[in-house]
């Protein structure tokens, strides 16, 4: 557990080494503005609330996270740290675990760096802080399955504009298949069971519960397990790559 | 715990072999290191000593064999096995954007050393690879010759009973490399150390033992001494003298392959009067004859020969290695055996 700790604490330290961190949150946080104020049309909507707001989240990590998770294992296998890392007496999981959770960590410092929007929209009117607060966690937690298919991305490739574009490819399946656009192509030929299916495997669908203020175990189910299912890829990976 | 006790090598590698695909890069590598012992590992490029050291390491997975590292299963304790390993991977790498303080402490941390355990182990490493004045610049930032050293101090951080070094004096300035091997001796008392090299002086300068391996098999196993006794240079003499007529030196030939010791001669023309001989040695049945060198220089007095220079080799140790190895060129070689019997006969 120490050392999962202290590869955390490396691995997040190294993204503040870096300008890359203050590039990705000065253009998260300025991407997440104009979506809301211009796209979103959050004055002319006269609601109090920030439904427009978290509704672009999922587009935004689509091409986001990928740039946070793309350098996780890439980096490390090209620049020859892997090997040092995992020789060290450290358990396997740690270090999978570990770089996760530090990447993990700092989106939610530019998710958290969000909250003047919150204040707006309390100074402005009187929306439902339950529901604004469920919609963080819930837009936490997607960031946390973008960021478990990056990670699994980043050990597939020693090159980190590959790891870039394969997430953003799978990412996008993983938002996509809860948009009527597939949805719809499905509705009518297959059951509905398959559909839900189909939907259930959605970002969005999850996501979009979680948003009614509502968060329900299935939802959170519904991500730990994603999570967990590409960190285990994620090590598996690893693993066949370190076997030669 | 069994086999950590003292007499017990502290390195222990039998059968080890690594198979990508069809290619075999390990093959059937069998060895011991004990306390106390610099083991040369040495091979042409591509021979598979990089492999080998990743699979002591326990980084990368073995097809077959067995590792034992202080009487820890790689395969199945490795995490035990690494506690008491420092590892120097191929190029020294190292987080490019901390400094190398931070790295010794978060190396320090993973290796769960802990408030003045900590200080004391990085204040010593920086001290054995004198990195004080870079401590807080970005490692990225640094000379090859601080990067290397970064990475010498992350290995032997935690004071460990075995040192694994896949080329530590590679890119080294002569001065950086004459510290680094001064450093490998003095810590050499009380470890077990393996490293990788293909500089052979290095061998010389700091190896107890030599281990050549090429193809992913070793193909010689001895102490330096031990392989340059294997050239044909081992015991040859080189004289130079200078003669006034042809006749002299078609004597002088004549009489230096007359000798009891001598197998060949070869002879070039210097300038003018000056003329070089190369006396190769024959092999020593007993040790009462006295050397060549001695031989040469006893007949070069009574022959009153105007001698510039004379001396005697220890034996080249890259011939040995050229003679043990093949270069890229598959299959071009000599078996390995044949040229076995080339040295002694």
């Amino acid at each position: 557990m120490s050392q999962m700790y202290a590869i955390f604490k490396r691995e997040l330290g190294s993204f503040f080494a870096t300008p890359l961190a203050y590039v990705f949150i000065v253009i998260f946080l300025l991407a997440i503005g104009a979506f809301t104020f211009y796209l979103g049309q959050w004055y002319e909507a006269g609601e109090a609330s920030l439904r427009g707001f978290f509704g672009f989240h999922p587009w935004l990590y689509l091409f986001l996270i990928p740039a946070i998770s793309m350098r996780m294992w890439a980096e490390e296998r090209k620049s020859g740290t892997m090997e040092l890392l995992l020789t060290l007496p450290a358990p396997f999981w740690a270090s999978v675990v570990g770089k996760y959770l530090a990447a993990w960590a700092f989106a939610a410092i530019a998710l958290v760096l969000t909250f003047p929007i919150w204040i707006t929209v309390n100074y402005l009117g009187e929306p439902d802080n339950g529901v604004i607060f469920a919609s963080y966690i819930g837009s936490l937690l997607m960031a946390g399955g973008y960021l478990a298919i990056g990670s699994c991305m980043s050990a597939v490739t020693t090159n980190q504009v590959i790891a870039f574009v394969l997430s953003v490819v799978v990412c996008f399946l993983f938002t996509l298949s809860g948009l009527p656009l597939v949805l719809d192509f499905f509705a009518g030929w297959v059951p509905q069971a398959v559909l839900n299916t189909i939907a259930g495997f959605s970002f969005v669908t999850h996501f979009d519960a979680i948003m009614d203020g509502v968060i329900d175990v299935r939802d959170i189910v519904y991500f730990a397990s994603l999570i967990a299912f590409w960190l285990v890829a994620t090590g598996i990976v690893i693993d066949l790559k370190r076997a030669g | 715990m069994s086999g950590s006790g003292s007499s017990s090598p502290m390195i222990e590698i039998s059968g080890l072999t690594k198979r990508f695909g069809p290619f075999v890069a390990v093959d059937n590598v069998s060895f011991d290191v004990p306390k106390g012992q610099v083991l040369g590992f040495l091979g042409p490029n591509g021979a598979g000593k990089s492999p080998s050291m990743k699979m002591i390491t326990g980084f990368l997975a073995m097809t077959v064999g067995d590792v034992r590292v202080c009487g820890h299963d790689v395969e199945t304790n490795p995490m035990a096995a690494q506690k008491r390993m420092g590892y120097l991977p191929e190029g020294a790498p190292a987080y490019g954007e901390m400094t190398p303080i931070d790295f010794l402490r978060f190396i320090a941390e993973i290796r769960g050393l802990r408030g003045a355990d900590a200080a004391n182990a990085i204040g010593l490493a920086v001290e054995r690879t004198t990195l004080a004045p870079v401590l807080d610049q970005p490692i990225e930032t640094l000379s090859k010759g601080f990067k290397r050293r970064v990475g010498l101090a992350q290995a032997i951080l935690h004071d460990p009973d075995v040192l694994i070094m896949d080329e530590p004096t590679d890119g080294l300035d002569p001065n950086q490399k004459h510290q680094v091997r001064l450093l490998i001796q003095e810590m050499s008392q009380d470890k077990a150390i393996i490293i990788s090299t293909h500089i052979l002086e290095e061998v010389e300068a700091v190896c107890d033992r030599a281990l050549i391996i090429d193809r992913g098999r070793i193909v010689a196993d001895g102490t330096p001494a031990e392989l340059m006794g294997r050239s044909r240079w081992h015991d040859a003499v080189t004289m130079t003298a200078e003669f006034a007529a042809a006749e002299d030196v078609a004597a002088a030939d004549a009489a230096l392959r007359a000798l009891p010791g001598t197998s060949s001669v070869e002879h070039s023309e210097g300038d003018g009067p000056s003329n070089s001989f190369t006396i190769f040695a024959a092999p020593r049945p007993d040790d009462t004859s006295p050397p060549l060198a001695e031989q040469v220089a006893v007949l070069a007095q009574d022959k009153g020969w105007q001698v510039k220079a004379l001396y005697a080799e220890k034996g080249r140790l890259d011939e040995v290695f050229r003679m043990l190895t093949h270069s890229d060129a598959p299959d071009g070689g000599k078996p390995d055996i044949v040229a076995h019997e080339e040295i002694s006969a």
